[in-house]
């Protein structure tokens, strides 16, 4: 975590843009420009610098974003909630299609559906998502108008809602205010389906070789010996066997989604994280750049312990 | 492939035999009885076909293309495909589609080539080199790829391409930072599994030193896994490079490159479909080849981990 914050520091500082110009404009006098200088401790060695960085870290406070003028951290908390809807969504999405699809293909290996498992992995896995999305919206959106375009609502239905989590689908859901939920949800179901297509790509592949392996291990014999149905033995034994390996899967994939799937965010104006950094990017706000990679970096970590705790949970060998 | 054709009978025969007679024989008849398995999978063989066909493409694109990829008509702007000249259609400068697409496909071997080179050959030298040091050696290099691991791929790229400017050397760059730290997983897993083996004591009892250990003895043990790897990344790379090149960080208009074409096209992109479809249809095209080899060679030289 530690090396994380001291890369994105070093990447922030090496960037070739003038954080001083940035801020006093081109045509600052000379003593403003040195005034801003030191106030920045931009005099001090690079060492004392990251320490400074740190210190103010740690209490929560990455700086001021220079490109909308509010505090990083304020600026975060805006715009992860739309990335977590998304995210959420689509992995929901990616695990109910994808974990029978490939339990599925597994049992029945080698027939049609195990094909067909296959090639819409591989498709998945090829597509440009962001060209996708782009003919998603023109098919869906502009032909057909059966979804709804860019953005997470109609322009009219926004900033109803009060705010208590930031996803507007459950914010308006804990307002009973239907229309606008139904509204949100036209918008997130294009961008959703498309990212739930790529994780139920790689979640179906890896659900169908862990079953093969545990498929013929030998206490599947065993329960077969015994009598038990065909159902019985998937589901309770092998499946059981497998949801350990499968939720490292999952968190994985999950983890993928909120980092900011950065192109399908730009392709459909979706105000998440992944698009709050390229923006801030491209416009040389260091700032919300390095705030913004250390929280994607930290969710990274948290899922991953999260999901080694899930492991010890359900693995009782792992205690 | 003529059964009836003798010479290739007696070379087939030769290529098969159980008894070979020397090294190169030897072989020779493992290459030739894994193209077969290779050959045996029509889905590979598909991969196969379209990369080559691609390959051909990129060498002949001066001859094959019907326009000059950068020559722009104004009066013949946004025709759709199918018409007298453009088979593709053009784009908003009137330039021809298939023509920009044949020289789009040099750009895109181009960066996948070069990244294929510079990624994992740093992930080997890491990997090898942590795996077979150990100790805190193996400690601060390991740390170092997790970190680089627990960054957003796209973000980090984005990042070094800001930083460094962009452009393709720049992009290639980029791609390859974020690309070599699971070759260097998968080195030092293979490494640590032969480092105690019987055959690397015997090397040593010789006199061998650590880099020579290293070189001639470990690195050739991890190159098949890498392939299989790089291989199913192949696909993972161009749509890096289309995704950077679509965000103006990639090749610089008005370059080829497909992705920054399918952003040219999104501004046409409802009344004129087909300026960001076809571009978008070649990505998927070769990501899709790349993919399907990667399968192939996963079973021929994996077999542990093949699907089937």
């Amino acid at each position: 975590m530690l090396g994380l914050l001291f890369v994105t520091f070093f990447i922030g500082r090496v960037m070739p843009v003038d954080p001083v110009l940035s801020i006093v404009g081109e045509r600052a006098t000379k003593e403003i420009y040195e005034a801003a200088y030191l106030e920045l401790g931009l005099d001090k060695p690079l060492f004392v610098q990251f320490f400074y960085y740190l210190r103010d870290v740690v209490q929560g406070d990455f700086g001021t974003s220079l490109r909308t003028g509010f505090p990083v951290s304020g600026d975060i908390i805006r715009v992860f909630p739309a990335t977590m809807e998304l995210a959420t969504l689509g992995t929901l999405i990616g695990v109910f299609i994808g974990v029978p699809l490939g339990v599925v293909a597994a049992v029945r290996r080698g027939t049609w559906i195990d094909q067909f498992a296959r090639v819409a992995a591989l498709i998945g896995y090829s597509m440009p998502i962001f060209w996708l999305g782009l003919i998603g919206l023109l098919v869906l959106y502009g032909i057909l108008g059966w979804v709804g375009g860019p953005g997470r609502l109609d322009i009219y239905y926004e900033d109803i809602v009060p705010t208590v989590t930031g996803m507007i689908l459950v914010d308006s859901a804990l307002d009973g205010n239907w229309e606008i939920f139904r509204n949100a949800l036209s918008h997130i179901i294009l961008p959703a389906s498309l990212l739930g297509y790529y994780s139920l790509a790689y979640i179906s592949r890896m659900t169908r070789s862990f079953m093969l392996e545990q498929l013929s291990a030998e206490y599947v014999i065993t329960a077969r010996v015994k009598g038990l149905s065909e159902r019985e033995v998937i589901w309770k034994h092998v499946f059981s066997n497998i949801k350990v390996q499968l939720i490292t899967v999952i968190a994985l994939s999950y983890a993928g989604l909120l980092e900011g799937s950065v192109l399908t965010e730009i392709i459909f104006a979706w105000p998440g994280i992944g698009s709050y950094i390229t923006t801030s990017l491209l416009s040389a706000d260091m700032n919300a750049v390095m705030g913004g990679t250390v929280v994607v970096g930290l969710v990274f970590v948290c899922l991953n312990i999260f999901s080694d705790l899930l492991y010890k949970f359900f693995d009782p060998r792992a205690k | 492939m003529s059964v009836s054709d003798p010479p290739n009978q007696g070379l087939r025969a030769w290529l098969l035999t159980d008894a070979p007679s020397s090294r190169r024989h030897a072989r020779l008849a493992a290459w030739y009885q894994g193209w077969l398995s290779f050959r045996a999978n029509p889905m590979t063989m598909i991969g196969f076909a379209i990369l080559l066909f691609l390959v051909f493409i990129a060498a002949f694109a001066p001859w094959l293309a019907p326009h000059d990829p950068f020559a722009q008509d104004l009066a013949a702007r946004l025709q759709p495909p199918g018409s007298e000249n453009y088979i593709l259609g053009s784009d908003g400068l009137g330039r021809d589609i298939l023509s920009r697409l044949m020289y789009g496909s040099r750009i895109t071997l181009y960066i996948v080539t070069l990244v294929v080179i510079i990624a994992p050959v740093a992930g080997l030298l890491v990997g090898t080199v942590a795996g077979y040091a150990g100790g805190w050696a193996d400690v601060v290099l390991m740390r170092i790829t997790d970190i680089f691991l627990a960054f957003p791929r796209l973000v980090l790229a984005l990042a070094f391409v800001a930083a460094l400017g962009a452009g393709i050397e720049n992009a290639v760059l980029a791609i390859s930072l974020t690309a070599w730290p699971p070759y260097a997983r998968i080195a030092r897993a293979e490494t640590l599994t032969f480092r105690n083996s019987d055959f690397i004591h015997a090397v040593r009892l010789q006199g061998a030193g650590a880099l020579r250990i290293i070189t001639r003895h470990i690195w050739p043990l991890c190159v098949s896994s890498l392939v299989v790897r790089v291989t199913l990344d192949m696909a993972g790379i161009i749509l890096a490079a289309a995704g950077l090149g679509f965000l103006g960080l990639g090749a610089q208009p008005p370059t080829p490159e497909w992705g920054a074409m399918i952003s040219e096209g999104r501004r046409f992109i409802l009344d004129h479909w087909w300026v960001a479809t076809m571009p978008g249809l070649a990505i998927f095209t070769v990501s899709l080849a790349f993919n399907l080899l990667g399968d192939g060679l996963r079973d021929v030289l994996d077999p542990k981990e093949g699907s089937n």
